[in-house]
């Protein structure tokens, strides 16, 4: 039956392209799903990368919506001197360690101290220096 | 059929099985072309899980550790954009309590109530700057004068500036609320105003 069908090749042709076409539509929806339900990171969530994949640790996620529950930006922006730019303090671990920036509270007597590395070492390596915001926000 | 056909059309059966297994919302996208919301994610429906939000990394066993901002946010009042929580009536509830200095937990911040009214062209509602709100939260130094000019009308600003992170952008785009938030800005009629 199949010798005598000329369509039937065409036919059989068509299928294993048929395969090979939903396999490729299945995974472009796949991708699509996730893409279309896109999580992003907290509003205000800092990644700080300056330093910490050239020192082979990962980056840095600074949650603005966690401290600001518990102080206020004036204490931070004003008293312990971040700018209002991320990455721009350029605060690395003898900071810290020093009682500087972070290490003004994380030291052990207002909040848990450096031993936490991946604590704060969470971010995906790679990841760059950001503060994830607006969608309306050029890029920076 | 013979039986080449039958394994292929099978095995095709089996990879769109295997795919839609992997994600139900795959199932939806590929069975129904006109979702009532195709673009948009309402805010209910977002993910927060700190494992999901492309910045954590999963593998990081400190993440068990870290609060969700789901959990934290479930008591606070809601709002349209950015944390998708309205900082304001959290603060004025008194359902966060915020230190105003990291060494002094009983320091109060010293507010001041001066609202500076901004008219904006064209048609939109003109703009009420409130001192208050932002004194809670700041400094009169976060402000003045790296980024306003302390008198009335001297700070000329465009919505153009706004967005790209400038003057009322450079927290109203990474931090506070963010300019999709337009009435909370432009609240001040214009009718009074033309009087
Ligand atoms: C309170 C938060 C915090 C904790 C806890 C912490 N770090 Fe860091 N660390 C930072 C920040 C912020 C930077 C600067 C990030 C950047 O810009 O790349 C940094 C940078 C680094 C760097 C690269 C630059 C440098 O200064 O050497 C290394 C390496 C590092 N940390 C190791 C560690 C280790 C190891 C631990 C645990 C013993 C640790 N950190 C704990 C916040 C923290
Ligand atoms: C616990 C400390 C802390 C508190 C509280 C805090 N911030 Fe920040 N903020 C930071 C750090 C850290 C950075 C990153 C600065 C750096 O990398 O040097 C930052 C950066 C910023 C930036 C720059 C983001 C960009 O666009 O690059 C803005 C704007 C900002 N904060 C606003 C605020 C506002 C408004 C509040 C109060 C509602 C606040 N912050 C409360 C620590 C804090
Ligand atoms: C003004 C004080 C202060 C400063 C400055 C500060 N933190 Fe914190 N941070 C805290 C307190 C308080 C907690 C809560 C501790 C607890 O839950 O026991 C905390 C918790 C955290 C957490 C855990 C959040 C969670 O989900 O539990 C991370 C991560 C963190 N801080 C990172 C940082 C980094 C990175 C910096 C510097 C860029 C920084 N912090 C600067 C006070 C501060
Ligand atoms: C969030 C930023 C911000 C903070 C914090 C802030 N201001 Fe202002 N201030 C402004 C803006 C914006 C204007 C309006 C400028 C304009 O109209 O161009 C203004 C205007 C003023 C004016 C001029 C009023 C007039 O009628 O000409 C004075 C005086 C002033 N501020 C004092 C203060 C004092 C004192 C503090 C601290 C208690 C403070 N500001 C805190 C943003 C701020
Ligand atoms: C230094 C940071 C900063 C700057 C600059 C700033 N704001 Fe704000 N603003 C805040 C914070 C923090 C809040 C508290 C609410 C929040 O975080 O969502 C706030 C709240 C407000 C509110 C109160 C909203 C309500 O629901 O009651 C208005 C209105 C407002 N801002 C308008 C402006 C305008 C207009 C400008 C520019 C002229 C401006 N802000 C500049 C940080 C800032
Ligand atoms: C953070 C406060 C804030 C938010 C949120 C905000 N605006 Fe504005 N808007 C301003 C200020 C300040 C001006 C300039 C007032 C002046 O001319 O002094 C302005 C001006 C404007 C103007 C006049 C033209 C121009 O560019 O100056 C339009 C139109 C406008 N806004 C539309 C919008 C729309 C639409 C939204 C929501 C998507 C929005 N605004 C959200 C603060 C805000």
């Amino acid at each position: 039956m199949s010798s005598r069908s000329p369509r039937f090749g065409v036919l059989h042709q068509s299928n294993i392209t048929m395969f090979f076409f939903s396999l490729a539509l299945s995974f472009m929806l796949l991708a699509g799903g996730l893409f279309g339900s896109e999580a992003r990171a907290e509003y205000g969530d800092i990644v700080l990368n300056n330093y910490s994949d050239k020192n082979g640790i990962r980056p840095v996620i600074f949650p603005h919506w966690f401290h600001r529950m518990r102080y206020a930006c004036k204490s931070c922006h004003s008293d312990i001197g971040f700018p209002f730019k991320a990455g721009g303090s350029k605060v690395n671990m003898l900071n810290i360690i020093s009682g500087e920036y972070c290490g003004a509270c994380h030291n052990g007597q207002i909040a848990w101290s450096v031993e936490n590395c991946d604590l704060c070492h969470s971010a995906l390596p790679n990841t760059p220096t950001q503060v994830h915001n607006s969608v309306l926000r050029a890029p920076k | 059929m013979n039986k080449r056909q039958i394994t292929i059309t099978s095995l095709t059966l089996f990879a769109v099985a295997l795919t839609a297994l992997m994600g139900v919302g795959v199932v939806n996208a590929a069975g129904n072309p006109n979702p009532f919301n195709r673009l948009f994610v309402p805010p209910k429906e977002r993910d927060t899980a700190l494992k999901n939000d492309k910045i954590h990394d999963p593998s990081v066993p400190g993440l068990k550790l870290l609060q969700q901002p789901k959990e934290a946010f479930a008591p606070l009042p809601g709002s349209i954009g950015g944390n998708y929580i309205n900082w304001v009536q959290a603060l004025n509830k008194g359902l966060i309590k915020p230190h105003f200095d990291h060494l002094d937990a009983s320091k109060e911040a010293l507010s001041m109530d001066l609202v500076i009214v901004m008219e904006v062209k064209g048609s939109m509602p003109n703009v009420a700057f409130p001192h208050k709100e932002h004194t809670v939260w700041l400094e009169c130094t976060n402000c003045h004068d790296s980024i306003f000019k302390p008198l009335k009308g001297a700070n000329p600003m465009s919505m153009a500036e706004i967005m790209l992170g400038q003057k009322c952008g450079v927290c109203h785009g990474s931090v506070a609320f963010p300019v999709t938030e337009c009435r909370r800005c432009h609240t001040e009629s214009k009718k009074t105003a033309k009087k």
